[in-house]
């Protein structure tokens, strides 16, 4: 007997549009999958999810996922996202994209939509370089490692601790996590769906063709051995402490998590509140 | 014999200062050309089809063959502001970009025009999205058509090199002043590799000397402080703009001076302002731009064959406009057919639409039909424009 095997995240995924870009051996796969594997465990109704992205490897993301999806411009999803929520409060929106799309180009809407706590989950693919455009330096390379603007090591460019910036910035949630660690990632984005607010998981990723290649990593699963033997799991750790050194032990983990804080609809909800008391008091004056 | 295992074109080029005749792509050829003209601040984001170009100028930078600094910025938008900054303190700045970045810097770039600011700038014109599209379209550069750029649009490899450099000697002129753009289609140039002389250093130098302006920020030579950019009345910012007006007219004279000294000096000329392909006793002239211009040529020469009286011109300068040197070829013609990689949604094609105002402007009245091919990339076949030729002759 034939029996036609199905891939389980199939319903997830809009298969006409494969095959997808990512080269075999990329991270992308990984945590698409995570995603779609949170969703089905949430039992999330995958009409009320929304996926923008920005531009790079992980921007096709919204075009594969077989929810309503949008691939924005270079650095524009936060705002894109932002706009979206406010215009539909009752819908999960997700932006998913990379470290050059949201940290480089697209830094200065980070920052801003975590300190208004716009409710939108972000998932910040890092895998530490420009992959789409041929691995050029971005805003999380690593010290010292190559890629080709910094043929000879990257001695000029200081990365972000995405970490830190998100909650120094107001994220309510920071989570960090490697594509080795897929597990913890889907319940991560389970428990960030779960909350409202400005939420940021950090994935590291493995970008073996650029960034891998370049840096003694050509082979897929030695970049995921890398992860494996350099993340380190932290209870509660310090954000401050979230600084990636290329080569040393880095952490994973949950590093804020605050319930509770009036996120950006909630304050506009109130000010109209506020406003609309005036008036009224103005009206009997 | 070069080692054909390690060959290393620029260690090649170190080895010996003879001009010598390699295979570069488009990306190559600009890096080549930002180079040889002794470029002193880069500054530049990642964008598909431009990357290319400044990898190349960082690898060099870094190995410390080439002499200038790199500032690996985190948007296009940056780039732009980061080299006007350089320029205004008096170096002489690179960049590159495509399409979105191209939008993104827009800001920048109608600026770095204003402050008049010799910038020179690689466009690897690219289609502006949705739908995402990285091939090749006009529509990047000609969007800032009205700004203040000089405007180059290469039809080779070759050309590319020659008209970056050419580009410096003309934006830095005292009587100019103003940016420039090079522009190469996507992949057609960017990407494809073709036979491209690269210059002996010296004879570079001799040809453009180092950049002397005659203000810029920090001037020692100047007691009083100047204060760039502030707000104007309307009246003064008419004045303003109208001096950028003349310029960019005075740069006619100024281009041909250029081009023709380069001429004598690397035996090289890709045409001034315009460059004319078996115009004389022409019915229909095929114009247009960039690397069209060269299918127009052969679609020409092959119609000529079959008798048919077909002649091209090819726009080099979109900025400063060719007005009457187009109006001078093609005023005896019958017909002119345009052919661009682009289209002003609801009009015409641009370069079209350029060429009618010139004609009604010295009272010709010849048919223009407007051609829009190859948009998004599409590929542009000799046989597409044969067909329009033979369907209009
Ligand atoms: S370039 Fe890197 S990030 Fe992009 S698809 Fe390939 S492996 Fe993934």
């Amino acid at each position: 007997m034939i029996t036609a095997l199905v891939h389980p995240i199939e319903k997830f995924v809009r298969s006409e549009r494969l095959p997808h870009i990512w080269c075999s051996g990329c991270g992308m796969g990984m945590i698409f999958n995570a995603f779609a594997k949170a969703i089905e465990e949430l039992n999330i109704d995958p009409k009320k999810v929304v996926i923008v992205s920005g531009i790079g490897c992980s921007g096709r993301a919204s075009g594969y996922w077989a929810y309503d999806g949008f691939h924005t411009t270079h650095g524009r999803p936060i705002p894109f996202a932002m706009g979206l929520k406010l215009a539909r409060p009752d819908l999960h929106v997700v932006v998913i994209s990379g470290d050059g799309d949201l940290l480089a180009i697209g830094g200065n809407h980070f920052i801003h939509a975590a300190r208004r706590n716009v409710d939108i989950l972000v998932i910040l693919v890092n895998n530490f370089n420009y992959g789409m455009t041929g691995g050029q330096v971005g805003p999380t390379t690593p010290e010292g490692v190559r890629t080709t603007t910094t043929p000879y090591g990257n001695y000029t460019e200081p990365p972000f601790n995405a970490v830190w910036l998100a909650a120094a910035s107001g994220a309510v949630y920071v989570a960090r996590w490697t594509v080795y660690h897929l597990r913890n990632l889907t319940e991560s984005i389970k428990t960030a769906f779960q909350m409202k607010g400005f939420r940021v998981i950090e994935v590291i990723s493995t970008c073996p063709t650029d960034f891998g290649r370049r840096n003694a990593l050509p082979d897929p699963l030695d970049n995921l051995r890398y992860l494996k033997e350099n993340a380190v799991y932290v209870k509660n750790p310090d954000p401050r402490e979230a600084d990636i050194v290329w080569g040393k032990k880095f952490i994973i983990g949950e590093f804020v998590k605050i319930e509770g804080k009036e996120s950006f609809d909630d304050r506009i909800r109130r000010l109209i509140e506020i406003a609309q008391k005036e008036l009224r008091r103005s009206d009997l004056q | 014999m070069i080692n054909s295992y390690n060959f290393r074109f620029s260690e090649v080029y170190w080895c010996s200062n003879v001009p010598r005749t390699i295979a570069l792509t488009g990306n190559e050829a600009a890096a080549w050309g930002a180079r040889l003209s002794r470029v002193e601040v880069i500054a530049a984001y990642p964008i598909t089809p431009q990357t290319q170009i400044v990898e190349k100028l960082s690898e060099w930078i870094e190995k410390g063959e080439f002499n200038a600094e790199f500032i690996r910025v985190e948007s296009e938008h940056s780039a732009m502001a980061a080299v006007a900054g350089a320029s205004a303190a008096g170096a002489r700045t690179f960049t590159a970009t495509s399409s979105h970045g191209f939008a993104y810097m827009y800001e920048m770039i109608a600026w770095v025009a204003g402050a008049r600011l010799p910038v020179v700038m690689g466009v690897v014109n690219r289609f502006i999205g949705p739908p995402w599209n990285i091939w090749a379209d006009w529509m990047d550069a000609l969007s800032a058509r009205d700004l203040g750029w000089i405007q180059i649009w290469a039809s080779n490899n070759q050309e590319v090199l020659d008209s970056i450099i050419q580009a410096y000697k003309i934006a830095e002129n005292k009587h100019v002043l103003l940016p420039v753009m090079v522009s190469l289609e996507g992949f057609v140039l960017s990407h494809t590799s073709e036979p491209v002389q690269i210059h002996d250093q010296e004879l570079v130098d001799q040809f453009l000397p180092e950049y002397n302006p005659p203000h810029y920020v920090l001037n020692p030579e100047v007691s009083k402080p100047f204060a760039f950019g502030n707000i104007l009345w309307p009246w003064d910012t008419v004045h303003l703009r109208w001096d950028m007006h003349k310029a960019m007219l005075n740069a006619k004279d100024t281009i041909k001076k250029t081009v023709k000294e380069y001429e004598e000096l690397f035996g090289i000329n890709h045409g001034d302002l315009i460059k004319e392909y078996e115009t004389d006793g022409a019915e229909v002239v095929i114009v247009s731009m960039a690397s069209i211009a060269e299918t127009a040529e052969n679609v020409a020469a092959e119609l000529r064959k079959e008798g048919k009286r077909v002649g091209s011109l090819k726009v080099r300068f979109f900025r400063p406009f060719p007005s009457k040197e187009i109006v001078d070829v093609l005023k005896d013609k019958n017909k002119v057919i345009v052919v661009e990689r682009d289209l002003s949604i609801g009009h015409d094609g641009i370069l079209a639409m350029e060429l009618r105002s010139v004609l009604h402007r010295y009272n010709t009245e010849i048919p223009v039909y407007s051609v829009s091919l190859g948009l998004g990339g599409d590929e542009i076949l000799p046989e597409q424009i044969k067909k329009v030729v033979n369907k209009v002759i």
